[in-house]
C-alpha cells in the first residue's frame, strides 16, 4: 500500500511542480468553451440548450490533452522497468497513475466547470446536475486515457493515436452524462437510471482498466 | 546449485535473433561480466534475466528452480539498474532515492551518503551532471538487499573516485555471498568471470 501512495504522491508533486500540464488542460478547456458563443452566435436561448453539452464534451477533450505524458516520461527515464519490477503489481500501479491524472486534471476541471457553464449561459437549476454528472464522468474519462496512454506507448504520433483510440470509447460516457443532466432538467424527469449507468461504466472500467493496462505496458517493455 | 544458471539462451529484438547458446552459471558471492560490441546483446540479455523479456529459448534457473515459474519471487530478488537512470528531474536526489525507498523498502537517507551526495541532496537533479545522475541511479542499489543485482554499464559517466566506490559497493555484496552480472565495456578492479557475446551481424 505504501508503494501505492508513494507513487500517487510523485505524480501529484511532478504535476503540481511542472504546472503547466494543469494549467494547460484548464486553460484549453475554457478556451474552446468560449469559441461556441462565437460560432453560434450570443443569443441566450441557443447557448442556453447546448451549454451543459459543450461543457461536457470539452471536459472530455480537454482530459485528453495531457494523457501522452502520462507514461511517456516513466517509459523514456527507465521508471517503468523498475515499476514492472517492483513489489507494487503493475496493475495497481496503473490505478494509481490513473488516480494521480484524475486529481490532476478532473478535478481541476470540476472547479473551472461552473464558470464555462456561466459563460455558456447555462440555466441555472442545471449546474448540480451537470457537476454530478461531470465527477462521475472523469473518473472514466481517466481509467480510459490511461489504457490508451499504455497502449499507444512507444509508438510514434502516439498522441493523434490515442485520441483516435479513446475519442469513440468516450462516447457512452457522454451519453450518459448528458441524459442524466437533461432528465434532472425535465419536470417529471428522474436521473437516477442514467446516473447509474454512468457509475456502472466507472466501477466496469475500475474492475477492468487496471489489467488492460498493466498488460499493454508489459507490452512496451519487451 | 545456488545461484543462477543459464542454459541455452536465445534472444530476440523485434523479430530478429542476435544470440542464440548462451550459458552461463553463476555462483554466490560471483560476479559475471557480459563483453560484446555494440548491438551483441548485453542489455536485452539483462532485461530477459529480469524477465522485463522473454528468452526467445532455453531456461533461467536460480537455485535449480526454472524462474518463470514465479515471476513474483524472482523479481523480489533483482537489483535493476538500466541504461536509464530512472530519475524524475523534477525532483531533488533526496526525493528521487526516497521515492524508490518508499517504492521498494530501503533507507534513502544512508543511500544518499553511499555515493557522497550528501550534499546534492536538495538539488532538483534536472541540475545534476550525468556523472552525479548516475551516482544517484547507483545509489538504489544500496536501498535494497537484493540477492542479484543486473546492472547496465553502470560506471558510464563516473569519476576514479565514484569508481571506486561502486567497486568497494560491489565487493560487500559479493562478500555476502550474493551475485552480480554487469554488462560493461570497462575494466572492473575485481574478479570475475566474463561472458563473451557474440560478433553483431
Amino acid at each position: 500500500m505504501s508503494a501505492f501512495v508513494a507513487l500517487l504522491k510523485r505524480d501529484l508533486v511532478l504535476s503540481y511542480r511542472q504546472g503547466i500540464d494543469a494549467w494547460v488542460v484548464v486553460l484549453f478547456f475554457l478556451a474552446a468553451g468560449i469559441l461556441f458563443p462565437f460560432a453560434i452566435g450570443p443569443e441566450p436561448n441557443a447557448l442556453m440548450r447546448v451549454s451543459t453539452g459543450v461543457v461536457l464534451s470539452m471536459a472530455a477533450l480537454a482530459a485528453l490533452l495531457s494523457l501522452d505524458r502520462l507514461y511517456q516520461g516513466d517509459f523514456e527515464d527507465g521508471s517503468l522497468d523498475l515499476m514492472a519490477l517492483g513489489p507494487l503489481p503493475l496493475e495497481l500501479a496503473a490505478l494509481a497513475k490513473a488516480l494521480a491524472h484524475w486529481l490532476s486534471t478532473g478535478l481541476p476541471l470540476l472547479v473551472v466547470a461552473p464558470l464555462l457553464a456561466l459563460m455558456l449561459n447555462a440555466p441555472a437549476d442545471s449546474y448540480g446536475p451537470m457537476l454530478l454528472a461531470l465527477a462521475l464522468a472523469t473518473p472514466a474519462l481517466s481509467l480510459l486515457g490511461g489504457l490508451g496512454a499504455a497502449l499507444t506507448l512507444g509508438s510514434r504520433r502516439g498522441g493523434i493515436l490515442l485520441t483516435l483510440l479513446i475519442l469513440p470509447l468516450y462516447v457512452p460516457v457522454l451519453i450518459f452524462a448528458a441524459g442524466s443532466i437533461s432528465r434532472s432538467l425535465l419536470a417529471d424527469g428522474d436521473p437516477t437510471g442514467a446516473l447509474l449507468l454512468l457509475s456502472g461504466v466507472d466501477l466496469g472500467l475500475l474492475a477492468i482498466t487496471p489489467w488492460a493496462t498493466a498488460a499493454a505496458l508489459r507490452q512496451a517493455l519487451r | 546449485m545456488t545461484g543462477l544458471s543459464l542454459d541455452n539462451i536465445a534472444l530476440e529484438r523485434g523479430e530478429r535473433r542476435i544470440a542464440s547458446g548462451i550459458s552461463a552459471r553463476v555462483a554466490g558471492g560471483e560476479a559475471l561480466l557480459l563483453q560484446g560490441p555494440n548491438g551483441s546483446g548485453k542489455s536485452t540479455l539483462l532485461r530477459v534475466l529480469a524477465g522485463l523479456m522473454p528468452a526467445a529459448d532455453g531456461t533461467i534457473a536460480w537455485d535449480g528452480a526454472d524462474v518463470a515459474r514465479d515471476r513474483e519471487a524472482h523479481r523480489a530478488r533483482i537489483a535493476y539498474l538500466g541504461h536509464q537512470d530512472a530519475l524524475k528531474a523534477g525532483l531533488t536526489a533526496l526525493e528521487n532515492l526516497r521515492f524508490w525507498a518508499s517504492f521498494n523498502g530501503g533507507d534513502a537517507d544512508a543511500a544518499l551518503m553511499a555515493f557522497g551526495l550528501a550534499k546534492l541532496a536538495d538539488r532538483p537533479a534536472r541540475t545534476l551532471s550525468a556523472g552525479q545522475k548516475r551516482r544517484l541511479a547507483l545509489s538504489r542499489l544500496v536501498l535494497s538487499d537484493a540477492p542479484l543485482w543486473l546492472l547496465d554499464e553502470p560506471v558510464t559517466a563516473l569519476d576514479t573516485e565514484a569508481r571506486a566506490a561502486f567497486v568497494t559497493l560491489l565487493k560487500r555484496h559479493l562478500a555476502a555471498g550474493r551475485l552480480a552480472i554487469i554488462a560493461t565495456h570497462e575494466p572492473l578492479a575485481i574478479e570475475a568471470r566474463v561472458l563473451q557475446l557474440g560478433r553483431a551481424p
